[in-house]
């Protein structure tokens, strides 16, 4: 039995953060019924990230939703609020990202749903929480990347901003509420009690940096230092970084001075001192990895206790990643997917197949819950 | 803690070190749970002495009190046969246990999860790894930087003809807590109805794919390989034009998804408006080259001005100065103080979740080693046979 089998979840949110929460609780067993608006649905559906589309249809779509029920519904009509609000009285779990306020207009606040469906745990998603001037800023990932101060952590020193190249803002709010939703759940099991759950993407960039926030906050502001090549971290000591090979790349991690100085047969790199010296020592280093090929490097350091990794692309890393990677992409059929990253008994949950038509699912869920569908 | 918090009265036992595991651990503490780690005696979770950027708390590493305020300490030697009695006697009165131990450690200790399963089958188990435990990386370093190096992530950041370009903190450390925490309490809410526990596994490789998860469908089903990074500006390769970051007179700003008309018009730049919307993939780089053009010219703020009341989405890119004293960050209220036992103080952030409207705040530092060894211990019968 997955653990979340019984719990039906109704999510009204959009593009990514949202229903990325609501796929992780799929993922382990939940219903998860998406709630759209009729005209187009989640706009997500029209968003393209590169040109791949499967049956004209963005992937993303289909790699955010898969395994989800569509209802398309108006909530700015009578009838459309009506069944919305049959749905939540069938629901444990609603979830919604609308910009503050705009869920009190649809009559689907959390004072309003809780007395239409006690002990229902309600998570709300917005960008950068409901107070203060940027409450009615657009919720979307780079632009929190922007704000956040996260920018200045990545790349060298000397360049400008560097983001991060993935919906990590998205990525981290969506797993903040999934956890937030799933402790209240727990909660509402021992004492029927319902919760409201909140996150937003500023809180989760936050959370994602607390280590180094908590690091300057307490010294007197000084920023983290990036290196002027291969940073990686910039309170780390050396040799931290990415170092050019002949060919190709290798990342080394915290190690000792002392056993790197030894494995690469340099004693004068013990003598240093691996935070003051960082640049110097990044300097040497580079010019040792640069005489050998990265794959030479990994193979002959990583035995001998060194830290250390070749840089990969998604195909070496296909290709090299044994059982792990291979059983999270899942190949085949019309649509190739990304698995769940987590294991129950030693089991990774079988990712559905697709996202759901507009509305597939619209006619099935109005019988089962006892409303017309509005016309 | 609070009463009424959603974990209140579980209890949760944390065998893990450094980062992922702990911060998994930390999160339940936040969420209402009593967190008691089990560490050995000499020197304790190697991060009380991973001091970073020469800041301390007392005695151990302002690191340490970051990723493990508001939990208790027993110190116990788990292959001296006495000190495993009592852990084990422990773990009968526990919900939840979280270890990152490499694959096979905890079987050899007598603590893995069939074992642990008899024990008390009440128990939710969870266990970090770096890249699960099979496979031919399994034996490598469960460390951030090296899964970012192994899983293609490093070339998403910076631009076309950079290097691999890494993410500068660790990211999938905390992606990987975050998954470990949905795990263990969606196998709590299955405790409700059967009485069961279960074995949660999450590992820094598969939370590396998952958070690439939505380019990575893309790559799977494009057949055009390793995504190409943007010649400038890049924040995400399979976005189009004018996605990503932009120069300023005066400092740097960040565009989102912006029909190219719309750009042309407000910039005043028709050159822009020379591309058609079904060319802002295939001629992204040309384009962006004439936005970072027309942006140049003029401060931040002046573009803000413009952009923002037409409905743009464009936002100033701040550092943690001004970050820190902006009114967004102010709204959010995300720092609290911490004390450690010898009265010491440290700012740090707090759980990015609320409950109830309640933002879930622990002034309670990083214990000392082994401070509540006794008291947890000493309350313990003696182990009932296993």
């Amino acid at each position: 039995m997955k653990p979340l089998e019984g719990v039906t979840v109704v999510d009204f949110s959009q593009f990514l953060a949202g229903p990325y929460a609501s796929l992780r609780l799929l993922d382990m067993g939940a219903r998860v019924i998406k709630v759209e608006n009729p005209d187009r649905g989640d706009l997500c559906r029209h968003h393209y990230v590169s040109d791949t589309r499967v049956n004209g249809e963005s992937t993303l779509f289909h790699a955010i939703n898969r395994g989800k029920e569509s209802i398309a519904l108006d909530l700015k009509s009578v009838a459309g609020r009506d069944a919305a609000q049959r749905l939540v009285q069938g629901a444990d779990v609603m979830i919604q990202n609308f910009r503050p306020g705009v869920i009190d207009r649809l009559g689907l606040s959390y004072e309003a749903t809780r007395t239409l469906r006690p002990g229902l745990v309600y998570g709300s998603i917005s960008g950068y929480g409901e107070d203060g001037d940027w409450a009615g800023l657009p919720g979307q990932d780079l632009l929190a990347q922007a704000r956040s101060g996260l920018m200045w952590l990545s790349g060298n020193h000397g360049q400008g901003p560097v983001p991060v190249g993935l919906p990590v803002a998205d990525i981290t709010a969506g797993a903040c509420l999934a956890q937030g939703l799933l402790a209240a759940l727990y909660r509402q099991a021992r004492s029927g009690e319902g919760a409201h759950v909140q996150t937003s993407l500023l809180e989760a960039l936050i959370d994602l940096q607390f280590e180094f926030l908590t690091t300057w906050m307490s010294n007197g502001q000084t920023p983290p230092q990036r290196l002027t090549e291969g940073s990686a971290h910039g309170y780390l000591a050396a040799p931290y970084g990415v170092y050019a090979a002949k060919t190709g790349h290798l990342a080394l991690a915290m190690t000792p001075l002392s056993a790197l100085a030894k494995a690469l047969d340099q004693p004068e790199l013990a003598t240093l001192d691996a935070f003051r010296d960082r640049e110097a020592i990044r300097q040497r280093l580079q010019v040792v990895f640069a005489a050998r090929d990265a794959t030479e490097w990994e193979a002959d350091l990583a035995p001998r206790g060194i830290w250390c990794a070749r840089v990969r692309t998604w195909e070496e890393m296909q290709a090299d990643g044994g059982a792990v990677v291979q059983n999270m992409l899942k190949s085949g059929g019309h649509l190739a997917r990304v698995a769940a990253p987590i294991r129950l008994n030693g089991t990774r949950p079988e990712p559905q197949g697709r996202g759901p038509a507009l509305n597939e699912h619209g006619t099935a869920l109005a019988r089962e819950m006892g409303f017309a569908l509005p016309a | 803690m609070t009463p009424d918090l959603p974990l209140a009265g579980l209890r949760v036992l944390d065998f893990a070190q450094f980062l992922a595991g702990p911060v998994a651990a930390l999160r339940l503490a936040d969420l209402g749970a009593e967190v008691i780690k089990i560490e050995r005696p000499q020197g304790g979770d190697m991060c009380r002495g991973m001091v970073v950027n020469d800041q301390r708390m007392g005695d151990d590493s302002l690191v340490f009190h970051t990723f493990n305020r508001g939990k208790k300490s027993v110190a116990a030697d788990l292959k001296a046969p006495e000190d495993l009695d009592r852990v084990k006697a422990l773990i009968g009165t526990a919900d939840v246990m979280i270890h990152n131990f490499r694959p096979g450690v905890m079987e050899r200790i007598g603590l893995g999860y069939d074992a642990v399963k008899a024990l008390n089958p009440r128990l939710v188990y969870g266990a970090v790894s770096g890249y699960g435990a099979a496979g031919p990386w399994k034996d490598k370093p469960g460390q951030d930087l090296l899964v970012q190096s192994l899983s293609g992530i490093a070339w998403l950041n910076g631009n076309d003809g950079d290097g691999p370009v890494p993410t500068g903190f660790a990211m999938l450390d905390v992606a990987t807590a975050g998954l470990l925490v949905q795990g263990i309490l969606a196998c709590l809410v299955r405790r409700g109805t059967t009485g069961k526990g279960g074995l949660v596994d999450v590992d820094l490789m598969s939370a590396a794919v998952d958070m690439t998860f939505e380019q990575f469908t893309c790559f799977l089903n494009d057949a055009k390989g390793q995504p190409r990074r943007h010649a400038q500006g890049n924040a995400n390769p399979y976005q189009p034009a004018p996605y990503g970051i932009y120069e300023t007179a005066d400092g740097h700003m960040a565009l989102a998804m912006a029909p190219l008309a719309k750009v042309a018009e407000l910039l005043d730049c028709p050159a822009i408006a020379a591309f058609g919307q079904d060319q802002a993939f295939a001629q992204l780089d040309d384009i962006k080259a004439v936005v970072a053009g027309g942006l140049a010219k003029k401060p931040t703020q002046h573009w803000l001005d413009i952009l923002e009341p037409a409905g743009l989405w464009c936002a100033p890119v701040l550092d943690w100065p001004e970050f820190a004293a902006s009114d967004g960050f102010d709204a959010l209220d995300p720092v609290q103080l911490i004390r450690s036992e010898s009265g010491e103080e440290a700012k740090t952030t707090r759980c990015p979740i609320r409950i109830d409207g309640m933002q879930l705040r622990n002034p309670a530092g990083g214990p000392a080693l082994g401070a509540d060894t006794e008291t947890v211990l000493g309350a313990l019968t003696a182990p009932a046979d296993a």
